[in-house]
């Protein structure tokens, strides 16, 4: 078999990962039988990274170990995250410096957003690699379509980070329309209405023989249910307040037991008209309120109405009605509101295709396209993705004015050509600003990466052509290279964005993490051989009740116990190997017991089954063969 | 046909004469040759195209040039297909768009065009320095009576008066420049063909009469989409 190549959906409350089931996309279940693995990362009190749901505990108990929602904090600067700040209980590094990447206390350790994001890739990635027993090291990860180069260099780096190869990001809208369209296989148009934990995503594709070429997209990677949860426990905060005299906004655990509460009405009110809100307050007291879907509705309608406009802007970009759309697809856990569903049917003039999972399709889609990139299947062969760029690219000219070189919703890879001369005569080196966004003026814009062109021949002012190629990748990520052209020189520049990680730093933490892998790793081992004693002790205290047991010799039976007490004692250390050879010993031990049980049952079930052919009278339990054994 | 294979070299994996992507023999991907976007399909340098055929062309080109179909390929070959396809997407974008054909087209023959666009007024504005504007000929008059209506507008606005006939004025101002507006679509679309029929057989004068016409119609065309944009940022 080739290299598992596996689909993630790394998302802002939930994350999973997907593999190509034959014909069809599954979702790898975790260790508890789940398919979701919440997106929070605690430490226990030995500082022992926890992900997922047994993290989650961590938000109620001791908030200042766990964080949640770190996607929103991906490739951004402080000034950008005030906004975050105010809702969400992240603890900015006490020495972070102005222009560095953020990074995040938890408990006494601090993480950058990419090395958190890191933590949930390689549980997800550990969840895959012991589904198939074998390494997986090859990953398509998914982002939001509205997400900047920024943005997606930071989910590179967290995929680095965690020891992965990522082959591509893909935009989640269209990774659910490939789960989608593969499950359909029609041509037309589609539209994707994708609004998430954090993020919103609107694309519109046109699906032609396997081809999915998106037309146009738009968001906000600042919007989702999250938003929705701050409104209601805003609220209850202040209900609180007046009610109770307490002011909890600094409490950390208890705002997480009311955004723990509040999660829940939302949940039962997109089923129900009505809820109770119901939250046990310090001291004995009880925070109690009624909620009906008609208050709940009227409360958010502010934040659902912010998609009307990315929608709208998005039919505009493809040159389309809403009722030349053919299917309406509905993405990410927020789009199980009614009143959200009703917005989607009122701006399409359509009932929305509610028939996917929407926690898992976007998962499901990438593991379609890791498929492909792996060189395909039956299934996938025909299946080609066309993907754009969400944002405008450009470069700061004279006044401060963005020159646009690659417009938003242009199919990627994309690039564009720039020739710039010096001003001065013996110049040297030339100052390039990249930007990304819509705005006209440089400063509206987002800044991409300053970069200087350097070493160019000294000659006389504007001599000197310089030609600047800008190319957009199939991830979405931009490279730039560029060229004198009198001299032909070359000069290959990174673009550094303004808020990401150096490759060294990329490097350093993956070095970190494989450190932390290695002590993971052995805890990891101990834990099972502990779970596989557990599992032979009690099959021996059973065994020892059977009929069989009694049938070995006093010198077998001696043996077997105390091996038993060895594997007893050993299960409790921290020695793996003291706990794989008591098993192994036990194992081989008890070897004559089980085939003795074994001879029981197969002699039973056989005259089970003969007593049913013969049809004797034998009572009720005839037909069951350990029932039968206990007759002899 | 133009065949940009051509005019370059061999195949640089079996040695056989390259044709234009790939190579004719064993079919491996090439380095992007410097060609234009016309060339790059393999049209010839005409205006009027079919872009069923072109939609057509990229899809089957895509298949076999994007990076999806190389991730598991040499680094030297993902990178030839990362350049070939980002090509091939800008030559299908700049080519099913009827003005940015023609104006790429008019670039190759060597028009530096008219810069009317919102950028260069954004510009302008954020500079200080006064947009290079020239009002055609057939259009002063009507341009003038809107301007000074724009203006009473925008005062009438700081003081706070309503008035309904200004407005209607406007409006019947707006909506004649949008009918010239289409119109020139048309004219731009009967200069097309005078150009396809011209490079098969016409003369260089013929070739570049036609060619300033066309520049003449997208800068009459630009200006008039960019007063209709000022008047709605008026009647805001």
């Amino acid at each position: 078999m080739a290299d598992n190549i596996v689909g993630i959906d790394l998302g802002t409350t939930n994350s999973l990962v997907a593999y190509m089931q034959g014909d069809s996309p599954a979702v790898i279940p975790g260790e508890d039988g789940l398919n979701l693995v919440p997106s929070v990362v605690a430490l226990d009190e030995k500082n022992q990274v926890i992900v997922g749901n047994a993290a989650r505990k961590f938000l109620i108990e001791s908030a200042d170990h766990a964080v949640y929602s770190v996607k929103r904090l991906m490739g951004r600067g402080v000034e950008d995250i005030q906004d975050e700040l105010k809702l969400f209980p992240f603890r900015l590094a006490d020495d972070l410096q102005a222009g560095e990447v953020l990074r995040i206390k938890v408990g006494e350790r601090t993480y950058t957003p990419p090395e958190i994001s890191a933590l949930i890739l390689r549980q997800l990635k550990r969840n895959a690699e012991r589904f198939f027993g074998g390494a997986v090291t090859k990953a398509v990860i998914t982002v939001p379509a509205y997400f900047n180069d920024a943005q997606r260099q930071a989910t590179k780096d967290a995929g680095r980070i965690a020891g992965l190869d990522v082959l591509r990001l893909v935009n989640e809208p269209t990774a659910a329309a490939l789960a989608y369209g593969l499950d359909k296989r029609q041509n037309g148009i589609v539209a994707v209405y994708d609004l998430g934990g954090g993020t919103f995503d609107i694309s519109i594709l046109k699906l032609h023989d396997g081809i999915f070429e998106v037309v146009a997209t738009n968001g906000d990677t600042h919007l989702g249910g999250d938003d929705i949860d701050n409104l209601l426990i805003t609220i209850a905060l202040d209900d609180i307040h007046g009610d109770f005299g307490l002011d909890l906004r600094r409490n950390g655990e208890a705002v997480q037991q009311i955004r723990k509460a509040v999660i829940e009405a939302k949940i039962a009110l997109s089923s129900q008209l009505s809820t109770k809100l119901d939250v046990e307050l310090l001291a004995g007291k009880r925070y109690q309120r009624e909620i009906t879907r008609q208050m709940f509705e009227g409360l958010i309608q502010p934040v659902i109405d912010r998609t009307v406009g990315p929608t709208k802007q998005a039919l505009k970009d493809a040159g389309l009605r809403p009722n030349q759309i053919n299917e309406v697809v509905l993405v990410g856990g927020s789009t199980r509101i009614p009143r959200v569903r009703q917005l989607v049917q009122d701006l399409f003039e359509r009932v929305p295709h509610t028939d996917l999972n929407p926690d898992e399709v976007v998962a499901l889609g990438a593991a379609v396209q890791a498929n492909i990139l792996g060189g395909g299947s039956e299934a996938t062969k025909e299946m080609l993705l066309l993907d754009v760029t969400p944002l405008s690219l450009g470069i700061e000219v004279a006044g401060g004015v963005t020159d646009k070189i690659i417009l938003r919703n242009s199919t990627i890879p994309a690039s564009a050509t720039q020739y710039y001369t010096t001003q001065v005569d013996g110049q040297t080196s030339v100052a390039i600003h990249v930007l990304q966004g819509e705005r006209e003026l440089a400063r509206d814009c987002r800044s991409l990466a300053r970069f200087d062109l350097n070493a160019i021949p000294p000659m006389v002012a504007g001599m000197p052509r310089i030609e600047v190629k800008f190319l957009i990748d199939a991830n979405g990520i931009l490279h730039v290279s560029a060229r004198e052209q009198r001299s032909g020189k070359e000069a290959e520049i990174d673009v550094q964005p303004s808020y990401g990680l150096t490759d060294e730093q990329v490097e350093n933490m993956l070095l970190e993490s494989f450190d932390f892998a290695e002590d993971d790793f052995r805890q990891r081992q101990v834990i099972e051989a502990r779970r596989e004693a557990d599992t032979i002790l009690a099959a021996l205290a059973k065994g020892k009740k059977n009929p069989a047991w009694q049938e070995l010799t006093v010198e077998e039976r001696r043996n077997a116990e105390t091996l038993e007490q060895t594997l007893i004692a050993a299960k409790d250390s921290e020695d793996y190997s003291a706990i794989r050879r008591a098993i192994d010993e036990l194992n081989a031990g008890t070897m004559r017991l089980a085939e003795l049980m074994m001879d029981t049952a197969v002699s039973a079930a056989l005259k089970g089954k003969a007593m049913d052919q013969t049809d004797l009278e034998e009572g009720p339990a005839a037909g069951h063969p350990v029932a039968k054994a206990e007759f002899k | 046909m133009i065949m940009p294979g051509d005019a370059t070299q061999s195949c640089w994996s079996c040695g056989t004469m390259r044709a234009q992507h790939f190579c004719s023999a064993c079919g491996k991907v090439q380095p992007a040759a410097p060609v234009d976007y016309f060339m790059f399909f393999g049209f010839p340098r005409k205006l009027n195209l079919d872009t069923a055929v072109l939609e057509r062309e990229f899809y089957a080109l895509s298949r076999r040039l994007h990076p999806d179909v190389f991730a598991q390929a040499a680094s030297q070959e993902r990178e030839w297909s990362l350049e070939q396809s980002s090509m091939l997407n800008d030559a299908y974008r700049t080519l099913k768009d009827p003005i940015k054909r023609t104006q790429y087209l008019l670039r190759l023959e060597g028009v530096e065009l008219e810069e009317q666009s919102k950028r260069a007024t954004e510009k302008a504005r954020a500079t200080g320095e006064l947009k290079k504007q020239v009002v055609p000929p057939d259009l002063l008059e009507e341009v003038f009576e809107l301007n000074l209506h724009l203006e009473e507008l925008r005062m009438q606005k700081k003081t706070g008066e309503d008035d309904p006939a200004l407005l209607e004025e406007i409006g019947k101002a707006k909506l004649s420049l949008e009918e010239k507006y289409d119109a020139l679509f048309s004219e731009l679309q009967d200069e097309w063909k005078k150009w396809d029929r011209a490079v098969d057989s016409g003369t260089e004068e013929e070739i570049r009469l036609i060619r300033d016409r066309m520049v003449d119609v997208l800068n009459r065309r630009n200006y008039i989409r960019n007063l209709v944009r000022d008047v709605n940022e008026a009647l805001e």
